[in-house]
């Protein structure tokens, strides 16, 4: 990425994904999650908020149209789980809401925006391990922009985006910010 | 917000709204199977209690629980205050045995003022005095909010996220965040002149944008209540109509060192909120109380059990509520080390 150099990228972030792609995406990734559950039974959706929740329920309902099955979705809220608390202010919280029936037994696949330290999903291996005893647990991500400092991995990805640390990777929801839309930029302002 | 919580006063309208939306999303917590966070691991809260209290200290103690800080209860009786302690030696006790947080009860007004003088740590009024007891105020109005702006609470549970339609502006559908309690009539009833919790619910309640109304004999009614952001009305039966939330205040046998009324049945007869004056109030009106109650004085027992009556809901909400405060007070970084009050020994 040379986002340095070309000012108008530097400025607005270079393109990654559009809304096209990021449906495209998500459309493969609700594939796989039948594919790999056998069909969806027992699975439940667990957004990280704030952008994983939409995410959630974009792959709900695009599991529902390909299977007509309900895959129950929820959110879980990290942020008393996380390992950098007093490195800032205190935070607002997410928040958590649980299918009826909980998470016993059932396959959750956790859903976030972006996988890059994996700090966030140990916290949500922390927060999900309070609320009960899931059979297995699975991780999609729709971005994987690498630099781990925990042995994690994503299950379903919707795009490897190689990345330097520098760099900073916008996601953007229409639920949440009024448009789809996946830019990386090299200075940490917004697009 | 600010790094001690002493008054209602010092909440803007944002911090009130950012602990009541904290407390929301932690009320959640309770019907879990594991009802505790790991954030406050390796913290000490200190609960300094000059003055009999049940309610508050167990509440504060459970919610530092639930967050997993430790805790140390001190209460002044059977201590080295019945030895003749001060309160500022005491302080230096605690400091040097690295409280992050000091949790105080006392029968002076001003006491935590004082205290957060000495100490490093964060300092939470408990109540002191006459003077303010604001965590009771955010446990009211929490609870208010959850009854009365009618999204929170359960309303905000059943709706499944995936049935939640397409989010719109709003990330999250059907809850109360970020709600103040705008245009809300709230008539506080009683002896407000002895009542901590009086003060701090007038503070709180109009900068969340409620219209707060005292009802109380004249002599029961502080100096200076001029100047508090309400009105005054000395006629309880003419508020009732009028009124959303009800707030009865206990009659402070206690602190009764003067005939403030003639005899507890004539107060009980215009103040007290009987099974008659309940049925003034309009169809969807709450009835609270901060507790402990005197059944047949200022409150009937028919009326502290109804629906009504929000009064073992309060107990509950105020272990969310605390938990918020010390979540926003000692979850995040420490403040910086130029906001420390100088200890001066």
């Amino acid at each position: 990425m040379c986002a340095a150099t070309n000012p108008v990228a530097g400025r607005d972030g270079l393109a990654v994904l559009d809304a096209e792609e990021i449906r495209r995406a998500l459309t493969r990734i609700a594939h796989e999650i039948l594919e790999r559950t056998h069909g969806g039974d027992e699975v439940i959706l667990l957004g990280i908020p704030t952008r994983g929740v939409p995410l959630a329920r974009r792959l709900a309902a695009r599991i529902g149209e390909f299977e007509g099955l309900k895959v129950p979705c929820g959110s879980l809220d990290v942020t008393m789980h996380r390992d950098d608390l007093r490195l800032h202010p205190a935070r607002a919280l997410g928040r958590t809401d649980l299918p009826p029936g909980g998470v016993d037994g059932k396959t959750v696949v956790l859903v976030d925006d972006v996988l890059y330290s994996g700090r966030t999903v140990r916290a949500a291996l922390d927060a999900l391990n309070d609320l009960g005893r899931p059979r297995a647990v699975q991780l999609a991500v729709l971005v994987d922009r690498g630099h781990r400092e925990l042995p994690i991995r994503a299950d379903y990805v919707g795009k490897n985006l190689p990345t330097s640390q520098r760099e900073v990777v916008h996601v953007l929801l229409a639920e949440v910010d009024a448009q789809d839309s996946v830019t990386i930029s090299d200075d940490g302002r917004q697009p | 917000m600010k790094r001690h919580l002493i008054s209602a006063a010092d909440l803007s309208r944002a911090d009130a709204l950012l602990i009541l939306d904290t407390a929301e999303e932690l009320a959640g917590l309770a019907d879990r199977p594991i009802k505790k966070l790991p954030t406050l691991r390796g913290r000490t809260v200190v609960n300094l209690f000059y003055e009999d209290s049940t309610r508050t200290r167990i509440s504060f103690e459970a919610a530092a629980k639930r967050l997993s800080a430790d805790v140390i209860n001190f209460s002044a009786k059977g201590s080295s205050v019945a030895k003749g302690e001060s309160l500022k030696d005491t302080a230096l006790t605690l400091e040097a045995m690295g409280a992050d947080a000091v949790v105080i009860r006392h029968g002076a007004s001003g006491a935590a003022h004082r205290l957060a003088g000495w100490v490093r740590g964060s300092v939470l009024n408990a109540g002191d005095g006459t003077h303010e007891h604001p965590t009771q105020a955010l446990l009211d109005a929490f609870t208010i909010r959850r009854r009365l702006t009618g999204q929170g609470g359960t309303g905000g549970r059943e709706a499944p996220p995936c049935a939640g339609g397409p989010g719109g502006a709003s990330p999250r559908v059907g809850t109360a965040r970020g709600a103040g309690l705008d245009g809300l009539r709230v008539t506080i009833v009683g002896d407000v002149l002895h009542s901590r919790v009086a003060r701090s619910n007038v503070l709180l309640l109009s900068t969340l944008g409620a219209e707060v109304t005292l009802a109380a004999p004249p002599t029961l009614l502080p100096h200076a209540v001029g100047s508090w952001p309400c009105a005054v009305s000395y006629d309880l039966d003419s508020e009732l109509p009028k009124s959303d939330v009800v707030m009865m205040l206990r009659v402070q046998q206690e602190r009764m060192t003067a005939a403030y009324f003639p005899s507890v049945r004539e107060y009980s007869r215009r103040y007290g909120l009987d099974v008659a004056r309940m049925a003034r109030l309009p169809e969807h009106a709450i009835v609270m109380h901060p507790g402990p109650m005197n059944r047949g004085v200022e409150i009937a027992a028919e009326v502290a059990d109804s629906v009504r009556s929000t009064i073992v809901e309060q107990v509950a909400n105020g272990v969310t509520t605390r938990m918020a405060v010390l979540y926003l007070l000692l979850g995040g970084t420490e403040f910086p080390a130029t906001e420390f009050p100088a200890v001066t020994r």
